[in-house]
């Protein structure tokens, strides 16, 4: 790629960097999604490789998709907006370009270690101590880059999207160093300091938070700026904004709990956990609405902007996930839905449909804009449209199929004959959720399609502007 | 359960409360300081990277919808336990809920269990309706080790064989469920040495005339009378009170190659059943074991 193209004010070399890895670990985290998906079907797929197992690829792909896939278009709109709407250039090159090379080591150590076996069994938190340290390091610097440059502001305020980067930048540290506290007995072996119950409660209280602030707080960062750019509207409510910032981030760090709903859980804990999830649906409709509602008078570029129906579906996935998640906490409808494929079904209606939806039309418009051409000028619109409707399509087909498996998992395990025994047992669940897990792999082929489609566009994309920064570079040298 | 100690009680009924009075009050303040009740053109006046805001006043849908979730909030925690020590006016436990569940079941199936509990295990095994609940229980908690069809796999026996390791009268199978089986296979290895392990399953081949070397069946026929006659017989008929198998009838947990014998007898065996009686009640193993029975005295 040229380098050709710089700008005066901005430091965009490090954003074009991480928007170009959100698409590579986009492709390899739904990859792998799309494989482990197949091995629910067709178990014997890789059966003779123990580094390609299911339980060895699992984690591979969470850590894929939502620290190299999303973390990198987290710290791709971070570093991008922060400077655009501060003003001012990134508080450090060298820093943010040791965050670049720094979270890259970390997703290639995660993508070597995790199928050897390496793990600490937390999930979301499974790499090891000493990728433990670098990620430490990494995000203590990303905190530098960016508290510096919101320091450095050319105006009074903070524009509500940096509250949601600088909400989720402190909280993740304080959730990875806490969580991941550990006793280390050789170079890739540790235990957890906590034990039992405490354990189980510090491992979802991360890893509640990880959907919390990872995968959703600094995507709203995210929304706060490219929902208004794209639609070219004023954001609809500065007084929600306030509001639902401030209670979903105080509201968010108590939810953890409802993932230990009848379990060893202490009573009282398990039911705050889910009283504060069902609160919590307020504040995130509160932005689900306040994105939607930028929308109004400007409902007609639906109509030809694929990059904005991503931005705009992305948020009606947000809406239906934020519901569907406080439902599933209380404790009567998590009887039921607990351990089934309900669940994997509802953390996609949030990982697909919102978090992939808003980083995908988030990096349709940035990536021409950091490579010297007009925000959203991508080599090809309607393959941005063909990729639209493949993700949307799939991400129906995803969660639809779960929720019907999900569902009648809950049912088949309770259900009882007339005398006492359990009508069902294990292994038919398993039988009967085969065309659901089906259906499943072709929803996530489906949207893996979409980013290989995506692939091609931002290539062409880059080689395309390299072409013109060569041409202009020609012009100037003749003038 | 434990209780929390008071300053850890008061700690949660502070910050929970503090949590949801205090996003409260954020919303009512912001609110109130509403300069518009209707959608309007103003904006804050700021302006970043050409995106400005509205200073639209709160949905009021959105708004109460809001009060109402806080209020379930309270509501629910005024109810049940969630504010530290206090135990909420229902007195709910979710180990409360459980055993009101685990006693609903026994007066509703316990007269049922009770009277298969009477029944001789061998009269049950004629009993449709008995094995029909066996079977389910079977699948439910036997199968994973044994397979659905019972035929067991590497490592678990096979239970339609009428081959038994600890004895398959009606008494010996429900004391094998009830109480569970450790088995000893003790590792012949460091004794016997390479040479006498592949003479000791020479010997073993030729009990099912399987053995292809005589002479190291002499020898190793003598070893056998030494080391392995105390368990598995003179004969090698084996002994139900050790679960030692019988070595002639060509039936293997572990395998009948002679390579997997020479592991067998180098390194040993420790096979494990698990004990029920905990966990299914003695009235359900009964069931269990009248099915068990059943498969191989039809």
């Amino acid at each position: 790629m040229s380098t050709a193209f710089d700008h005066p004010t901005y430091n965009y070399r490090v954003v074009r960097a991480f928007t170009i890895m959100t698409v590579v670990w986009g492709v390899v985290g739904m990859g792998l999604g799309v494989i482990i998906a197949s091995q629910l079907v067709w178990p014997s797929i890789f059966a003779d490789i123990q580094y390609l197992h299911f339980g060895r690829l699992r984690p591979l792909h969470t850590n894929a998709v939502i620290f190299g896939f999303g973390g990198s278009a987290l710290f791709a709109t971070s570093y991008y907006i922060v400077q655009r709407t501060t003003q001012a250039r990134l508080f450090s090159d060298t820093l943010a370009s040791f965050t670049f090379w720094g979270w890259q080591a970390v997703i290639v150590a995660a993508a070597i270690t995790l199928p050897m076996g390496f793990t600490q069994v937390k999930e979301y938190a499974e790499l090891e101590w000493p990728i433990d340290i670098l990620i430490t390091v990494v995000w203590l610097t990303y905190a530098v880059v960016f508290f510096g440059t919101v320091s450095n502001r050319k105006m009074k305020h903070i524009y509500v999207a940096n509250w949601f980067f600088g909400a989720f930048i402190v909280t993740v540290a304080v959730l990875h160093v806490f969580n991941s506290l550990a006793v280390p007995v050789s170079a890739m072996k540790s235990y957890s300091v906590y034990a039992g119950a405490v354990d189980a409660m510090v491992q979802w209280w991360y890893g509640h938070n990880a959907v919390g602030f990872f995968l959703t707080a600094g995507f709203l960062g995210m929304m706060y700026y490219f929902v208004p750019k794209q639609t070219g509207r004023p954001v609809f409510s500065y007084r929600l904004s306030i509001v639902h910032f401030w209670a979903l981030i105080s509201l968010y760090i108590w939810a953890g709990p409802h993932h230990l709903h009848y379990t060893a859980l202490p009573d009282w804990t398990q039911s705050v956990g889910m009283v504060m999830s069902l609160i919590l649906l307020a504040p995130s409709w509160g932005g689900m609405i306040n994105g939607v509602m930028t929308l109004s008078g400007a409902w007609h570029k639906l109509r030809t902007d694929p990059i904005l129906r991503f931005l705009v579906v992305s948020l009606s996935f947000y809406g239906m996930s934020t519901f569907e998640g406080p439902m599933m906490a209380i404790k009567t409808v998590n009887a039921l839905s607990h351990y089934t494929d309900w669940t994997i079904g509802h953390v996609h209606a949030g990982a697909l449909g919102w978090v992939a939806m808003v980083s995908i039309g988030a990096v349709y418009h940035m990536l021409p804009a950091v490579l010297g051409r007009k925000p959203g000028e991508m080599h090809s619109i309607a393959l941005i449209n063909v990729h639209f409707w493949l993700a949307t399509l799939g991400t129906v087909l995803y969660i639809a199929s779960l929720w019907v498996n999900g569902i009648m998992q809950g049912l088949m395990w309770r259900a009882f004959n007339d005398d006492g025994s359990l009508t069902y047992s294990f292994v038919e669940a398993v039988d009967a959720s085969k065309p659901g897990w089906i259906v499943r792999a072709l929803g996530g082929a489906l949207f893996l399609t979409g980013m290989l489609i995506m692939s091609y566009n931002t290539y062409r994309t880059i080689r395309a502007s390299d072409k013109e920064h060569a041409a202009l570079q020609a012009n100037l040298q003749t003038a | 359960m434990n209780e929390l100690s008071s300053f850890w009680s008061a700690w949660v009924t502070i910050l929970t409360l503090g949590s949801i009075f205090g996003s409260y009050w954020l919303l009512a303040s912001v609110r109130k300081g509403q300069k518009n009740n209707t959608d309007t053109n103003a904006t804050t006046g700021h302006v970043y990277d050409g995106i400005e805001e509205y200073d639209n006043p709160l949905p009021k849908w959105w708004y109460w919808k809001y009060v109402i979730l806080v209020i379930f909030a309270l509501g629910y925690l005024a109810l049940y336990p969630g504010l530290g020590n206090f135990k909420g006016l229902l007195g709910w436990t979710q180990v409360k809920e459980y055993e009101r569940a685990m006693e609903k079941a026994e007066a509703e199936f316990g007269p049922m269990f009770a009277q298969f509990a009477n029944t001789p295990i061998e009269e049950l095994a004629q009993n449709d309706q008995a094995m029909r609940i066996g079977q389910r229980l079977f699948s439910n908690n036997c199968a994973v080790c044994h397979g659905s069809a019972a035929t067991g796999s590497y490592g678990f026996p096979n239970l339609t064989d009428n081959d038994w390791l600890y004895g398959g009268e009606a008494e010996a199978i429900k004391t094998t469920i009830m109480n569970g089986r450790v088995a000893a296979m003790p590792a012949w290895g460091v004794t016997l040495g390479e040479k006498g392990v592949y003479q000791v399953s020479q010997y073993v081949l030729s009990l099912s005339d399987r053995a292809e070397d005589m002479e190291a069946v002499e020898s190793g026929k003598a070893l056998y009378n030494t080391n392995c006659v105390a368990c598995h017989g003179q004969e090698a008929k084996g002994n139900h009170l050790f679960g030692a198998p019988n070595l002639t009838d060509n039936i293997w947990l572990y395998g009948g190659s002679q390579e997997q014998i020479m592991q067998t007898v180098r390194n040993g065996r420790n096979g494990k059943m698990p004990a029920w009686n905990e966990i299914l009640g003695e009235d359900k193993v009964h069931i269990v074991s009248s099915y068990v029975y059943s498969l191989s005295n039809q």
